[in-house]
């Protein structure tokens, strides 16, 4: 995973609460089977007109936000389906650093395993957020993810949260599965205490089973 | 010993390691595996040179993009046929049991867990789906995951993850004839809002929640996602252990009874400590229907569209705005008045035997009204199909003018042929109303099977209390 240590973007303001993640990536493109190429269906009903036509109205083809890499949201960001091809849209499309005053759950933890950072901040931040972005031409944003900071070009300072075993994953870009593999023989003692198993009782209509 | 919940008994007893700053490693029991989610999983598996740790403990179905007829007719969408062979391929490969959509035990992922008895109390399970929660029901530390957690899952056996937050959620007082378990998990939404049980896990309890069949109490769980809940359970009871006995992964005689014994441990305790309370009063309830395109803008049948002036904060006054542009409707309209053009009956939130039994029973010796399109019955697996035939409820839907369907996910995500055309407006048994949810500019009305059923008879929504229909449950 590409490592993230600090980011200065363009930042693009998406006002509206609860977006969910049949917004990010509409059902017809989750029969795709690779993680690439998803930044071209982002928020695809908003986003294109019949024909795939750009709607001029979507905040993301307004030229002013082209090139946007910090994405502004408002509460509840990402709420709904587990899909992963949201995060996957919104990193393809080029977005490292996500401003919100709160994520759903699923979207959040799916956000550190695709080198996105999801700051959160107090309603009033991004409120303040929402304005400056709004008011000024090409406002950018920094988020030092080592100092935990957002900070604009004109001495606005942020700090946020964020849990300290996320920060070094998203510091290193390290492969999570990598880090619990060096773990196998806690799941190895784990499964000689515990004996998880599923034992089939009557016959089912199924391929392929291993030994049941 | 601290009074523990159910879920903080489960969560102790699935820890592999825990360390300071780091999250807990968790023991996973059952990982249900399907096509939409899978394939970047394994392919991701396959590149790092991984092998399925434990495939005994995996099992895959095809349920989102499949057809619900003709089945024996090559698959047209050539990006769906890409992703059954995908987990065709990726089963055979790693040797994991795969019910695909000819198998007489396919169905929807969250409907088949329950029915062979692969879920059960005091486990973990997960399932690269958000609607996992539904398993919750059996008290089982049911949730959704993304696909790079899928994959670790695959690899490990294990998740990392941080325990969360408790909710308790309680059901006092009876259920009117009419009112369903769907009602109860809208309601709820209504109340705690799409984002109340956001870092929390949710058990539900009480008086109306004990008195749920398996059926219902799954409709429950399955919507605590709806809720922004990480996952929702109850406890537990002799409900539980009636449906699970005989089913084909669950123990037989004695081993049944110690595992009953063992269950029954799992409950939580007395005086257990929940982060927040929420409770509600199931005599209170009206049958529910969703006028919005989040399921939390929901409302009593006997309630009108409201305005979005009259909400407090001003980002719902325009999320409302926007809603009732998207849906067509105009503050103060009459629920009631809203004619539906189609109805589907189906999806892992209500697709089970008592939700056709009790949709049947509003509509035997009726027929769909002349301004409906399509009425859809989906059943949740095969089995579910099987056993309504039996019963002769096909005979009584396909008489009242509905088609009745093999199992999968249907209209409710539309990732196959069973979409909601541009400007159509459903009354839908399914989880979700969100834009474009049924199909691009879809309008979607959440409701319960019994309200689906009967405003495909009366061509509107209608108050389901009025018709005086017996409860299956």
């Amino acid at each position: 995973m590409q490592p993230f240590t600090k980011h200065t973007g363009l930042v693009m303001p998406l006002d509206r609460v609860n977006v969910d993640t049949d917004q990010m990536v509409p059902k017809q493109f989750l029969k795709l089977q690779t993680k690439q190429g998803f930044g071209r269906v982002l928020f695809y009903d908003w986003r294109y007109l019949p024909g795939e036509k750009p709607n001029p109205e979507f905040v993301l083809n307004r030229p002013k936000y082209k090139g946007a890499s910090v994405m502004l949201a408002r509460a509840n960001f990402g709420c709904g389906s587990s899909r992963e091809h949201a995060p996957w849209a919104v990193a393809d499309y080029g977005f490292r650093v996500l401003v919100a005053p709160s994520y759903a759950d699923i979207f959040y933890n799916n956000c550190f395993k695709n080198g996105i950072l999801p700051v959160t901040l107090p309603d009033q931040q991004v409120d303040e957020l929402f304005r400056r972005t709004e008011k000024a031409e090409g406002y950018t944003l920094t988020a030092d993810l080592p100092n935990q900071t957002v900070t604009d070009a004109h001495g606005l300072r942020c700090t946020f949260q964020i849990d300290e075993f996320r920060k070094r994953v998203l510091l290193e870009g390290l492969d999570d599965i990598g880090l619990t593999l060096k773990h196998d023989s806690a799941i190895a003692a784990y499964e000689q205490a515990r004996h998880p198993s599923v034992n089939m009782y009557e016959p089912v209509d199924a391929k392929y089973s291993p030994t049941h | 010993m601290t009074p523990r919940t159910t879920y903080r008994k489960i969560w102790d007893a699935h820890v592999v390691r825990d360390a300071p700053g780091e999250p807990s490693l968790i023991y996973v029991d059952r990982h249900l595996v399907h096509e939409g989610t899978s394939p970047q999983a394994f392919a991701g598996l396959k590149a790092a040179g991984r092998k399925v740790r434990r495939p005994d403990l995996t099992f895959a179905v095809m349920d989102h993009s499949v057809p619900t007829k003709n089945r024996t007719l090559p698959i047209l969408d050539e990006a769906a046929a890409g992703q059954f062979q995908a987990l065709e391929r990726n089963c055979r490969e790693a040797g994991i049991t795969l019910f695909d959509m000819f198998s007489r035990n396919q169905g929807i992922v969250h409907i088949i867990g329950p029915e062979l008895g692969l879920t059960q109390p005091g486990q973990t399970l997960v399932c690269g789906d958000s609607h996992t929660s539904t398993h919750g029901a059996f008290g089982t530390l049911a949730f959704g995951i993304g696909t790079s957690e899928v994959e670790h899952v695959l690899a490990t056996q294990c998740l990392s993850q941080y325990a969360s937050k408790t909710m308790q959620i309680v059901i006092n007082g009876k259920r009117h004839k009419g009112v369903s378990a769907k009602d109860i998990i809208l309601a709820i939404i209504g109340k705690i809002g799409i984002a109340g049980g956001t870092g929390h896990v949710v058990e539900y309890s009480g008086e109306a929640i004990r008195a749920l069949s398996m059926d219902g109490r799954m409709t429950v769980c399955n919507m605590s996602i709806e809720g922004g809940a990480r996952a929702g359970m109850i406890a537990p009871d002799e409900t539980t252990f009636a449906y699970m006995e005989g089913r084909p992964f669950v123990p037989r005689g004695k081993d049944f009874q110690e595992a009953v014994a063992r269950w029954k441990t799992i409950t939580t305790d007395p005086g257990a400590k929940f982060d927040e309370t929420i409770t509600l009063d199931a005599a209170q309830l009206a049958p529910q229907v969703t006028w919005g395109t989040n399921p939390g803008m929901v409302a009593s049948v006997t309630d009108r569209v409201p305005d979005p002036a009259s909400f407090h904060d001003l980002d719902q006054q325009k999320a409302a705005t926007r809603a009732l542009e998207y849906m067509g409707l105009k503050p103060g309209t009459p629920l009631m008045d809203i004619p539906v053009d189609r109805v589907f009956i189906g999806s892992c939130t209500n697709s089970r035997l008592n939700d056709l039994r009790a949709a049947a029973r509003v509509v035997a010796g009726k027929h769909i009204a002349k301004n409906l399109k399509e009425a859809l019955v989906v059943p949740g697996s095969m089995v579910v199909k099987a056993k309504a035939e039996a019963e002769g409820l096909d005979k009584i839907f396909r008489d009242a003018g509905f088609e009745w369907r093999d199992a999968g996910c249907s209209m409710c995500i539309g990732m196959n042929a069973d979409v909601l055309p541009p400007g159509e407006r459903s009354a839908s048994t399914s989880n979700r109303n969100f834009e474009g949810r049924q199909g691009k500019d879809s309008r979607t009305h959440l409701v319960s099977p019994i309200m689906a059923a009967a405003a495909a008879i009366a061509g509107h929504f209608v108050d389901i209390r009025e018709w005086n229909v017996d409860p299956v449950e």
